[in-house]
């Protein structure tokens, strides 16, 4: 008989789960073009190369973001500034800048390795083509224009949430200094054209007090 | 035989054969659907209102898509096995009746394809008739995953049926009881049989009894456990599907088929699904029975409310089946002959001898009276 008392106990657990699951109460699936999920603050998208404020860029082509990566992705040269018209603020700029997202493992260790956070990651990851050539990024795509707005390859794709390109340096802003006494609450992070004012994170026993589950949720 | 007989024999038949499609398709959905839901997923939700169209898109598919068929196969069985699947499963539900009889004119129509009088025999028959179509399609295939589940298939075969059969003639012999003491092996007499309630048999009791049906379910509730265990064997459904069994021989006997044919084993294991329920519900469940309201509803509601309970005591089957499926692990076969040799014979001879014996006591008396 313990055969039967096993059998409806297992009985229990898929028929509560049907009733749980018609009444909307537990449902593992989502409806993804139709709802999409929260994603995290520190979110591996789609790259952006940012501009300062005044609509300058950031990236000075030093290269270190193609010598990190770890999959050979970026291809990156640099050129001396024309004196009279800069493009960036530093001695050189990058005039080429390539990243093949279908080599891409989005680890952001290009973010990491820039030293004047010149290149971020969004939250948008929908960027299926129908040809490897599309898959090439160039400067033109990830350059961020002068207004903060970031351009697309398909600016019709029904998929993509085109907002979620706005969260530009999310990824750099997510991850202040907010572990050194010194710099708390000081923002650290150089701004972008139309960057809203975000606050700096939490103090690190501001974020002790917090529950580990809402801190990854921003 | 005049024209207007052989007019309601075609009716019959051709309406059971719709209701049986019609059932099959949306069987195959609703499975997807419950068990989706046991597993908090969405299912099938794409086609026409809730997905509900799927199976014939899936349907429609496979039909354009080529049969291959492979180099190594015996091709005269390898093109016979999935009819021999699919016309024993049509065969079966022939014998259900799925409504009350009614009466066009002067003719009466029974909602069943045909009447026999040895029903019960036939649907046996039949179902060990489906039993060839796994092994011979295993065989002919010549490739070594349906080879295993043939030989399975040939295994599981022997070891449930006995105990179906045993259980069918205890319930063959109770009817016998309850009609005019002579037996019937007729399905829609075995339905007749069950109609009313137990208050006329014991007038003692009336005043409780007369709520209760007369169904052979509860004289006969070991045989009703031994024949659905069976019945999902029958059918090769979880937890005894280890004739095609995905994860351990790819598909079993349907490794080697694609196509239209790939999809005439699936109509068939559909098929058995809902006709291995509606026997069961006809054996045990009192078939169409049920309260018909005849003087407070129009007439051909009343004519309808038979097939509409029929179908609601074959879909509560259908979805324990379902259930069954999302939660019981595959059993291995030796798990399965285990219990079919050592529980359910053993079972169902000792269930047939004790109402062999209740019977004769009851009718006869103790022999030391006379």
């Amino acid at each position: 008989m313990g055969v039967l008392k096993e059998l409806i106990k297992s009985l229990r657990v898929t028929g509560g789960t049907m009733v749980r699951t018609i009444t909307g109460k537990e449902m593992v699936t989502t409806e993804y073009p139709k709802e999409m999920r929260e994603k995290p603050q520190r979110f591996h998208g789609r790259h952006v190369l940012n501009r300062y404020p005044d609509g300058m860029e950031k990236c000075i082509g030093c290269e270190l973001c193609a010598g990190a990566c770890p999959a050979n992705c970026i291809h990156v040269r640099g050129i001396d500034n024309d004196p009279e018209n800069p493009t960036s603020p530093g001695e050189r700029f990058g005039f080429i800048y390539e990243i093949n997202m279908l080599r891409c493992i989005f680890c952001a260790l290009c973010v990491e390795a820039c030293p004047t956070e010149a290149i971020t990651m969004t939250h948008l990851f929908e960027m299926s083509t129908t040809n490897r050539q599309d898959a090439i990024y160039t400067k033109e795509t990830l350059l961020m224009d002068e207004s903060g707005k970031v351009p697309h390859m398909f600016p019709d794709d029904p998929l993509a949430d085109m907002s979620e390109l706005d969260s530009a340096d999310g990824w750099l802003k997510a991850t202040a200094p907010a572990g050194l006494a010194a710099y708390e609450g000081v923002q650290m992070w150089q701004g972008t054209p139309g960057d809203a004012d975000w606050a700096p994170e939490p103090s690190q026993e501001e974020r002790d007090q917090r529950s580990p589950v809402e801190d990854l949720d921003g | 035989m005049t024209w207007p007989e052989v007019g309601v024999v075609t009716l019959r038949v051709v309406l059971t054969f719709v209701l049986l499609l019609v059932v099959t398709v949306l069987n195959v959905w609703a499975e997807r659907k419950v068990v989706a839901d046991m597993q908090s997923r969405i299912g099938p939700n794409r086609a026409g209102p809730f997905g509900i169209l799927q199976t014939v898109a899936d349907g429609l598919k496979l039909f354009f898509k080529e049969s291959v068929t492979p180099r190594k196969v015996e091709l005269g069985m390898y093109l016979l096995a999935p009819f021999l699947a699919v016309i024993p499963a049509f065969l079966i539900f022939m014998m259900v009746p799925w409504g009350k009889p009614f009466m066009i004119g002067d003719y009466e129509v029974a909602l069943q394809g045909a009447d026999l009088n040895v029903g019960l025999l036939f649907i046996l028959a039949m179902s060990s008739m489906a039993v060839y179509a796994v092994v011979l399609a295993g065989w002919s295939s010549g490739s070594k995953y349906p080879l295993l589940g043939g030989v399975r298939a040939t295994a599981q075969a022997i070891s449930y049926e006995a105990a179906m059969g045993l259980a069918m003639v205890a319930v063959v012999m109770y009817s016998a009881r309850t009609g005019d003491g002579t037996g019937t092996l007729s399905l829609a007499e075995i339905v007749e049989r069950q109609q009313g309630n137990f208050g006329s048999q014991f007038p003692a009791l009336q005043p409780l009894l007369q709520f209760v049906p007369r169904w052979n379910i509860f004289p006969q509730v070991v045989a009703f456990a031994i024949f659905f265990i069976a019945i999902i064997a029958e059918t090769n459904r979880a937890p005894f599907d280890l004739v095609e069994a995905e994860q351990e021989i790819v598909g079993g006997f349907h490794t080697e088929y694609s196509g239209m044919r790939f999809a005439m084993f699936f109509l068939a294991e559909y098929i058995n699904i809902f006709s291995m329920s509606a026997i069961l519900v006809t054996l045990f469940l009192g078939g169409w029975g049920g309260p018909t309201f005849n003087d407070t509803v129009p007439g051909f509601v009343s004519a309808m409310l038979p097939t509409v309970y029929f179908l609601i005591k074959t879909y509560v089957v259908v979805f324990v089946f379902y259930w069954l499926r999302a939660t019981l692990p595959r059993l291995r076969y030796d798990q399965l002959m285990t219990l079919g040799w050592k529980r359910l014979i053993p079972a169902a001879l000792g269930w047939l001898v004790l109402s062999t014996v209740v019977i004769a006591l009851v009718d006869f008396g103790v022999p030391w009276s006379q």
